[in-house]
């Protein structure tokens, strides 16, 4: 291993590649910090969350499907109203239009008024309970199911013992990013895309996530291929619609090769012909199971296709299909995510030396995510580099609840919190997800607000213990004489718990 | 301990400010000896998404815009009638604050104008439009905070250099000089005992951290001061609402208006990626101009007696494609609008050298043509606005851009 026994490094185990530690956590993995981290790729169903809470995409998507018919069932009943105009033109379009008037349901726009209470109340007044307020207006399904992903996914990141494949499964989901600021469809799949396109695959093959990614319908829909057609499709002809090349830019831009690898325009293009008639069943079924992938065969661009100097010809759905196998497969693809993965785990700047050796083993096993993941374990570099990243906003909740040794019993909480560092799940600013950086995170805002969040965080802990222990708990041996010594000066245990969630032991990783 | 890393950026920022140093000596901007009594503002808003530039501002002039654009094109008349800016070009319906600064000679618009990237990553793009490089891969600072780096300190500019409005710091705003955040919050705050505590532990352990935690909680006091407190503060909307982008306007303007608060500031607005249902004069397009619109008169009521010296310039990574896509909307392109207004603004016109929409004109086939480097407009508002040197914009600010005269006479 050649790391020798530093007592810093079940910390690194924890942070870097982890979620934090939990009581006990540090000890488990001193003796061997790294095969503490490899070990959780090994249990059985590691990567999987399941519940009974928690619904299948087609499921969701039904759901809403059948209130959005209702709704617009009580819309006709009602008396139509006085002034017309643009309106009734638009009207039709909202359920599909992108953020038209944003999604009401979110968050992030939503002023902490009584009437949302979810949104910061919750956060900013901890000591009031339902009873003191009120009654909010009944959730949306979208927001209600929104609310059970995340508590479920909560639970299980503070059940895991190193929380090492949690963190790829959040890698992936920034890298192949949906936000829920699409609409009622995204925040109603946003949860199961994730459990359906991204879990099964973190420990397994790349080319088997990226098809189930893009054939999904939160993805087809979020970047808008469920409206593309052939222009020379019978469907694009009748309707004299044609393509929108978001997804396959993307695609090529962020999801495979990376920007500046050599695609050009038409590669762009040509690669939205492609993909022509992936779409999803909507609530008539008329293509296939409500919810589900389809491929809508009249709205395939008919004929071969050229893309990266090579032919497609295949017919209808494997056309695309192919494409994403080659693209999975290209050198360029391999490069692109070791260095996703490295500035992720490691550094800013991702060193070279472990991207190439996780763009080789990337390569060499055919897009073998566990090999590839389990390689930057196995760098010795990659322990010994400072710890120089930040943790995100979620890495600092989700770290902070399992410092604790408890699960929130409710999401309201930290998704107030989450909205107000500018993280909100499943909410990046754009496919390209959050950024990976420092910077972007330990923005004068940020760190004050994360300093807010400290002290709230600190207040509303029932369970105060020693503000000592939990600083072993998270840090042990690592920790710095200046930090131990604030936390025994502290006014309060309150203040106590809030210098340690500030502490750069716990913010570093 | 060695594990934290120190000062990887810290000792980054030391060449970036050694090198704002030594051209601040080199190149002493006109304004330290200035004594005309201006006081300049200048805000900067980033519109993430690229803005599809035809639908904002129309060239109805243009024979053949209205069959390119479709039922996104706009028209001086008709059932959702545009301003008329010149008798060629039509401003979106959904901006009445700009077409009235624009009659009474405070705002202008630039069209067919792009930076220097002509491929259409919106991520690259929005880099190279932030960064002020002529390429993308720098992402280490920003055009913006350079400027701010050589300007002189002092009452002119302030003592807090720039400002960035929302959760996180835009690129244009990141580097050297020293910054202030602010986003509206509800959050109780911390007390200023645990924050000098914190604070206290980071200067000893973790400087970057020490720098960023002072810098927030700085700008908190000026807003607690300044009155950007309780409803103001209070988060109306996302970046992408017009709520949102009126009140990060708001809170900024009262921030860059008092008297040693931050002279430059700069703001990012979402969701201008308009693939589908765009709409042109009604409609998700038009929705979000009305919130930039929203903006400007947040700005100009806000700045208050300081908006005669100010401009505000609006500016997106690139433009959408002349004609309409298969999804009545538009995909990525290349030229569009950037929008200025405020009081030194010579305004009351729409910049353009006109490209012209048919095929050959079109830039690879398909969007409209850049005439004017946006990068000439920006170095023309800092020389103006600030006086800049043409040496320190075309080498510290933006640089490799020496061959892009700064377009002169912007201000009044």
């Amino acid at each position: 291993m050649g790391l020798g026994a530093d007592p810093k490094l079940a910390m690194v185990a924890l942070n870097r590649f982890g979620l934090g530690a939990r009581p006990g956590d540090l000890a488990a993995a001193a003796g061997d910090p790294r095969g503490y981290v490899k070990s959780e790729a090994a249990m059985a169903a590691i990567a999987e969350l399941q519940s009974p809470d928690l619904l299948a995409t087609k499921a969701n998507l039904q759901l809403l499907f059948a209130e959005q018919e209702e709704r617009r069932r009580q819309r006709e009943m009602a008396p139509p109203p006085a002034a017309t105009g643009a309106a009734p033109a638009v009207a039709p379009m909202m359920a599909q239009a992108p953020r038209l008037n944003g999604d009401s349901t979110s968050m992030i726009g939503a002023p902490p008024s009584p009437a949302n209470p979810a949104a910061a109340g919750a956060m900013a007044n901890p000591t009031l309970g339902p009873d003191g307020k009120p009654k909010p207006p009944a959730p949306s399904i979208e927001q209600k199911t929104y609310r059970a992903e995340i508590l479920e996914r909560l639970k299980k990141q503070v059940a895991v013992p190193a929380g090492f494949i949690e963190r790829l499964v959040g890698f992936w989901s920034n890298h192949f990013a949906v936000s829920v600021t699409k609409g009622q469809f995204v925040r109603m799949a946003a949860g199961s895309f994730e459990r359906e396109a991204i879990r099964p695959h973190v420990l397994g093959s790349f080319s088997a996530m990226l098809k189930a990614v893009e054939q999904h319908p939160a993805m087809l829909f979020y970047l808008d291929n469920q409206q593309s057609m052939g222009p020379d499709s019978q469907a694009g002809r009748n309707r004299s619609k044609g393509l929108n090349e978001n997804l396959a830019r993307e695609i090529l831009e962020l999801h495979t090769l990376g920007v500046g690898s050599g695609y050009s325009q038409a590669d762009v293009t040509n690669l939205a012909r492609i993909i022509t008639g992936w779409t999803f069943a909507g609530r008539e079924g008329r293509l296939g199971e409500p919810g589900t992938f389809a491929f809508f065969a009249n709205a395939h661009e008919p004929g071969s296709q050229t893309l990266l100097n090579r032919t497609y010809a295949q017919p209808g759905v494997q056309q695309g299909e192919a494409e994403l196998a080659d693209l999975a497969r290209h050198p360029a693809t391999a490069t692109h995510i070791s260095s996703k993965l490295v500035r992720h785990f490691v550094a800013d700047d991702p060193p070279a030396e472990i991207v190439a050796r996780l763009a080789k083993v990337f390569r060499d096993t055919d897009g073998d995510l566990q090999a590839t993941s389990l390689a930057l374990v196995d760098q010795d570099a990659a322990w010994t580099a400072p710890l120089s990243k930040i943790r995100t906003p979620y890495e600092f909740l989700i770290a902070s609840a399992r410092a604790q040794g408890r699960a929130p019993e409710d999401a309201g909480p930290v998704l107030g919190a989450l909205n107000a560092l500018g993280m909100g799940l499943w909410q990046p600013p754009g496919p390209n997800g959050f950024v990976d950086s420092v910077a972007a995170w330990a923005s004068p805002e940020g760190m004050k607000v994360r300093l807010d969040i400290a002290a709230q965080m600190a207040q509303r802990m029932k369970d105060l213990g020693n503000p000592l222990s939990m600083l072993d708990t998270v840090a042990g041996a690592a920790s710095s004489d200046e930090t131990r010594q604030a936390i025994a000066r502290a006014e309060s245990r309150q203040q106590a718990l809030a210098l340690l969630f500030m502490s750069p032991e716990f913010q570093r990783r | 301990m060695a594990l934290f890393c120190q000062t990887p950026s810290l000792s980054r920022r030391a060449v970036l400010m050694n090198g704002g140093a030594l051209y601040a000596a080199a190149f002493v901007p006109k304004i330290a000896a200035a004594a005309d009594g201006r006081d300049p503002r200048l805000v900067v808003i980033i519109l993430r998404g690229a803005l599809d530039g035809l639908a904002a501002v129309g060239p109805f002039g243009d024979p053949d815009y209205a069959s390119l654009h479709g039922e996104l094109a706009l028209s001086p008349v008709g059932e959702h009638p545009g301003f008329s800016l010149d008798g060629f070009f039509v401003l979106n319906p959904a901006m009445p604050n700009f077409a009235r600064l624009y009659t009474s000679g405070q705002a202008a618009v630039v069209h067919a104008c792009a930076t220097g990237y002509r491929e259409r990553s919106h991520f690259d793009g929005q880099d190279v439009l932030e960064s002020g490089y002529p390429g993308p891969g720098r992402v280490d600072s920003g055009w913006l905070n350079r400027a701010i780096a050589v300007l002189p300190r002092g009452e002119r500019i302030g003592l807090h250099g720039g400002l960035g409005v929302g959760a996180s710091m835009p690129l244009v705003m990141r580097g050297p000089a020293p910054v202030l955040g602010w986003a509206s919050q509800s959050l109780p705050t911390a007390s200023d005992d645990l924050a000098s505590r914190v604070l206290d532990l980071y200067v000893h352990l973790d400087p970057t951290l020490a720098r960023a935690l002072r810098e927030g909680l700085e700008t908190d006091k000026m807003a607690d001061r300044e009155g950007v407190t309780g409803d103001l503060a209070k988060p109306r909307g996302g970046m992408d609402q017009p709520a949102g982008m009126r009140q990060a306007a708001m809170g900024a303007a009262k921030l860059i208006a008092a008297a040693d608060g931050p002279r430059l500031a700069a703001m990012a607005f979402d969701g201008w990626d308009t693939h589908a249902n765009e709409g042109g004069a009604v409609g998700q397009l038009a929705l979000r101009l009305s919130g930039l619109d929203g903006a400007f008169e947040a700005l100009e009521s806000g700045l208050g007696s300081r908006w005669k010296d100010s401009v505000v310039v609006a500016i997106t990574e690139f433009g959408r494609t002349a004609k309409i896509n298969g999804t009545i909307g538009t995909d990525h392109g290349t030229a569009t609008v950037a929008f200025l207004a405020g009081g030194a603004v010579k305004g009351g016109r729409v910049i353009a050298d006109w490209p012209g929409l048919k095929p050959a004109q079109l830039f690879e086939g398909r969007d409209l043509m850049p005439t004017h480097d946006l990068r000439a407009v920006l170095k023309g508002l800092l020389a103006d606005q600030f006086g800049l040197s043409n040496a320190v914009l075309s080498d510290w600010i933006f640089p490799d851009s020496a061959a892009i005269a700064p377009l002169r006479g912007l201000i009044a």
